[in-house]
This record gives C-alpha cells, structure tokens and sequence, in this order.
C-alpha cells in the first residue's frame, strides 16, 4: 500500500551500486543461447569432412575437465590460506596495541588495492623454484606459487571483513561482557567472534566466487588450468569455427560452479536478515 | 592500603570529574553509600547519570577524584579492572544479552568461565536465578524469542550470578514497554529486600520512591541535592530540584 504524505519522508535504503557482482539465472540463460547460436552457426559452416563442433567440444571435455579440477584446488587452497592469514590480520587491525594496528591496517589496504595480476606476476618472479627446509626439498611448482599470488588479496579482503564484522557488532555486547569481568580475549572469543562468525559467511562466499572467476588469471604466468587448456586445444584443432563456442563452453562450466554459490549466499543473507 | 571494613561506605565517591574531549559530563560529584543501601540517581538527560554508573566499574575513566570500591580505588591505573568487576553488576538500558547464547547459558558464562566455577554447580544456581526472576520455562528460549522485560530480567539474573556486592541499574527500564515495566521493578525490589546493595539510575519516581533509601537528584554534572525519599519528594530544597520534580510528576 502507498500512503501518500506531504510531510518529508525517509525512503527506504536501497543498495544499488554498492551490490556486488553475482551471476543470476540471467546469465545463464544469455550463457546457453549463445552457445547454442554459435554451436548452430558453427555447424552450418563446417566445412565438410571435418568433425563437427560439439563432437570435438565433447572430445576435449575430459582435458578441459582436468584444468577445470585444478582451478578449483587453487580456488580452495587459496581460498584456505587467505582465510587462516587473513583471520589474524583482520584481528591485529583491531588491536590496542598502535603499532600493531597500525602495520596490519597497512598491510591490507596495500593488498586489498593491488592488482590481482600484478600480485600474480610478483609472486612467480620472486618465489623460489623449490625451498629446503633441513635435508627435504620442496618444490614450488607455478600453480602452488600462484595459488600463493591469489591468497595474498583474499587474505586483505578477509581481513576487512573480519574488523568490519566486529565493529558491526553493537558497543553494548562489548560493555556487558567487560562489566562481567570478562577478559577483552574472552569479550572477543566467546561473545564478538562468534557473532560475527554469521555475519561474515555471505560476503566470505561472495569472495570465494570472486576468487574462482579469477583463477584463470594464472593462465597467464602459465599454469595448465582450463583457460590455458583451451587456448592450447584450439591451437592444437587450428580451427577459427571453435573459437567462440570453446569459450562460451568454458565460460558455462564457471558459471554452473559459481551460480549455486551465488544463490546460497542469497538464501544466507536473507535468512540471518530477519533476525 | 586502607582495608576495608563493612561499616564503611561500599561505594566512596569523592570529587569525581569526568570529560568527554570538551565536555565535561562530571564536574565534582561525591558520594558513599553503604552496605545494604539502596539509592537512586535522578535528573535530567545529559545530567551524568549513566556516566557516574559506568565509572564506578571502570568502564569508562575519570580524569580526578576518587572513587572507591570496598576500598579499593578505582581511578588507579594499576588497578586490576576484572577483580573490580567481580564485586560490581551492572544492567544496561538495552539489556545486552548475547544473542547467540540461551537464557540459561548467558547466566552461566561468567561463572564459568570468569570464576572458574563448576559448570554443573554454577548450573543449579543459574537456574534458581531464573526461577527467582521469575523465567521458569524460559532457560532455553534465545533472547531474540524473549521480550523486553523478560530479556532484562535475565540480564539481572546474569549479573547476578557473578555474586556481586553492589548492583549497578542504568535506566533498566527505559527502552521496555510499559506492560513489561513492573515485572522488571519487582525483581529490583525484591533484590533490595534481600539487602543487596543497589545504585539504580531511574526515570520512574513512583518507584524511586518506594524503594530508595537515599534519593540523589543530578543537574549538569553535579549533585544538586540528595534525601531519604519522603524528605525529598515532598520538600525539595534546591529550585533546580523543584523545578525537575515539578515537570515530570
């Protein structure tokens, strides 16, 4: 119902540009019609005598599938280092100690702002080949360094969530504990971390989308995943016709992973909204 | 260092000043309450009510003066703030419960784990608590299910648990609704009854002036002027006081 006033009102807050980036059904569906098309077009134009498009789409599924795998495991692993470093920084930013605040509040506004690339690029110059620890030698393949690259912004972006999720939490939790004798670490391990714990989880998902949209970024330093691989199958097919449809193929495979992300972290949001 | 002796004031307030920045809220305040006494503070918004509460147990600090706790002084910055704070409760405005815990488990917490007590003694007496505050049923509900009234009644049962020696109230009944207002004062009156100690910021002069045995009036950062209550609702002495009392009663 709309009531109309002549009195100045105070129209609701909408989030409009501040949103974050999320696929939608949409996408989807623009996704598969495009393919469709450039499938169709790709198969009235082939030439006779060669393989048809989805027959040679279908034959490097399993290769495309492989780099695909190793996308996701830099996505986790990254994902799980920027997380178990970020946690910490995020904490050290609300410190009482200035030095301390101050260093870890430097250290996430200089990796939060850094391109991801650039981190990237530095990372897999300046990284060892391998690191002796004793009389074991580890070796650091491209996509563990890169992996490493990739962790250094999620750890930043955590880190801001993780100030940001407690300065969320009302003054008044923190003066209830305090009157109750508690320690500031108990204060924050019992009664602040936990509530934030629900705060933090969508926009901890959303990240995690972000981070596996860019995972192909180490295509560039040269690690085989999916995006590599398909630049290799088509130079190996040597095919202008595959061009379009092997991306658009590609691009289906991060949206279905991605899309499932993007609506848990919805459901989430909504739900804790409404306590 | 001074030991303490109960027939010495609780709570000893000399010339406290407190600023915030450019403002300063306290501007002189003095005080003792004894063991067993129940006060009330009232006076105008901004006068230093809820200020004057939260420096008693060093939530927030005072630039002079003194003040003492069972002898101990608290405007010390040696002084260990978290054995202070077992001897004084307080109760806000907006109740504070943790929302993630139960009734029950917001009891426990403190004992437990400030106090080191045995969780399933430090049960039993949590849950006499709640009985006391009359939330029987209510132990596993969380404070989002329950209401105003009903959440700061758990919040008294909480700070109650820590055993302290004096309760600090501050505007407890401020944000409730009126319904759920006396459930609230009863279990303060009851607490009085038993003879606990209980410094009580309050808008409700009914009540005030049925539980107070020493009624303090607050103007702009001073003590204008305190007395038992019959004494000081029928014949204030300070114009400011009169001034108060008359617009509000």
């Amino acid at each position: 119902m709309i009531q109309r006033t002549d009195l100045p009102v105070l129209k609701p807050f909408r989030l409009g540009a501040a949103e974050p980036f999320r696929f939608s059904a949409w996408h989807g569906v623009a996704l598969v019609a495009a393919l469709l098309v450039a499938v169709g077009i790709g198969e009235a134009q082939a030439a006779p005598g060669t393989p048809g498009i989805i027959a040679t789409i279908l034959k490097w599924t399993p290769l495309l599938a492989q780099g695909f795998a190793l996308n996701i495991a830099m996505s986790f692993l990254a994902m799980a280092i920027g997380t178990a470093v970020g946690v910490p920084l995020g904490l050290a930013q609300i410190s009482l100690l200035p030095p301390v605040r101050a260093s870890s509040w430097f250290a996430t506004q200089f990796f939060r702002n850094s391109p991801w690339l650039v981190l990237l690029f530095y990372c897999m110059l300046l990284l060892p080949f391998e690191v002796r620890v004793g009389d074991t030698i580890i070796p650091l393949p491209g996509w563990l360094k890169s992996t490493i690259g990739l962790s250094l912004p999620v750890m930043a972006n955590v880190s801001e969530l993780v100030r940001g999720a407690v300065r969320s939490i009302p003054y008044g939790q923190w003066e209830a504990a305090e009157s109750l004798a508690m320690s500031r670490r108990q204060t924050l391990g019992m009664i602040i971390l936990p509530q934030c714990v629900k705060r933090m989880t969508p926009p901890w998902m959303n990240l995690y989308a972000i981070l596996t949209v860019a995972t192909p970024l180490t295509s560039v330093v040269g690690v085989s995943e999916a995006m590599t691989l398909t630049g290799d199958i088509l130079s190996s097919e040597a095919r202008t016709d595959l061009l379009v449809p092997m991306y658009l193929y590609l691009l289906l495979w991060f949206f279905l992973y991605c899309y499932p992300i993007a609506r848990a972290t919805i459901a989430l949001e909504k739900r804790f909204q409404v306590r | 260092m001074m030991v303490w002796t109960p027939d010495q004031p609780l709570v000893r307030l000399a010339e406290v000043h407190k600023s915030f920045g450019a403002i300063t809220v306290l501007k002189g305040v003095s005080m003792a309450v004894m063991k067993g006494e129940v006060i009330c503070i009232i006076g105008p918004s901004g006068s230093g009510k809820s200020t004057l509460l939260r420096c008693i147990n060093a939530l927030v600090p005072i630039q002079r003066g003194s003040i003492l706790v069972e002898g101990q002084e608290v405007n010390d910055p040696k002084l260990d703030k978290l054995a202070l704070r077992r001897k004084v409760g307080m109760v806000f405005q907006q109740y504070n419960l943790f929302p993630h815990k139960t009734a029950l488990e917001n009891v426990m917490m403190a004992p437990i784990h400030v106090l080191k007590r045995d969780r399933g003694q430090v049960e039993a007496e949590a849950l006499a608590l709640i009985r006391k505050v009359r939330l029987q049923g209510k132990e596993h509900a969380y404070p989002g299910e329950l209401s105003g009234g009903q959440q700061q009644r758990i919040a008294i049962a909480r700070s109650l648990a820590m055993n302290p020696d004096v309760m600090l109230f501050d505007e407890v009944t401020a944000a409730l609704d009126p319904e759920t207002v006396k459930d609230v004062l009863v279990t303060i009156r009851e607490l009085a009854e038993d003879g606990m100690t209980c410094m009580i910021v309050t808008h409700e002069m009914g009540f005030a002036r049925e539980v107070a045995d020493q009624v303090y009036f607050t103007d702009g950062g001073v003590l204008v002027e305190h007395g038992p209550p019959k004494q000081f609702f029928a014949s204030p002495r300070d114009p400011r006081t009169r001034q108060f009392l008359d617009q509000i009663l």
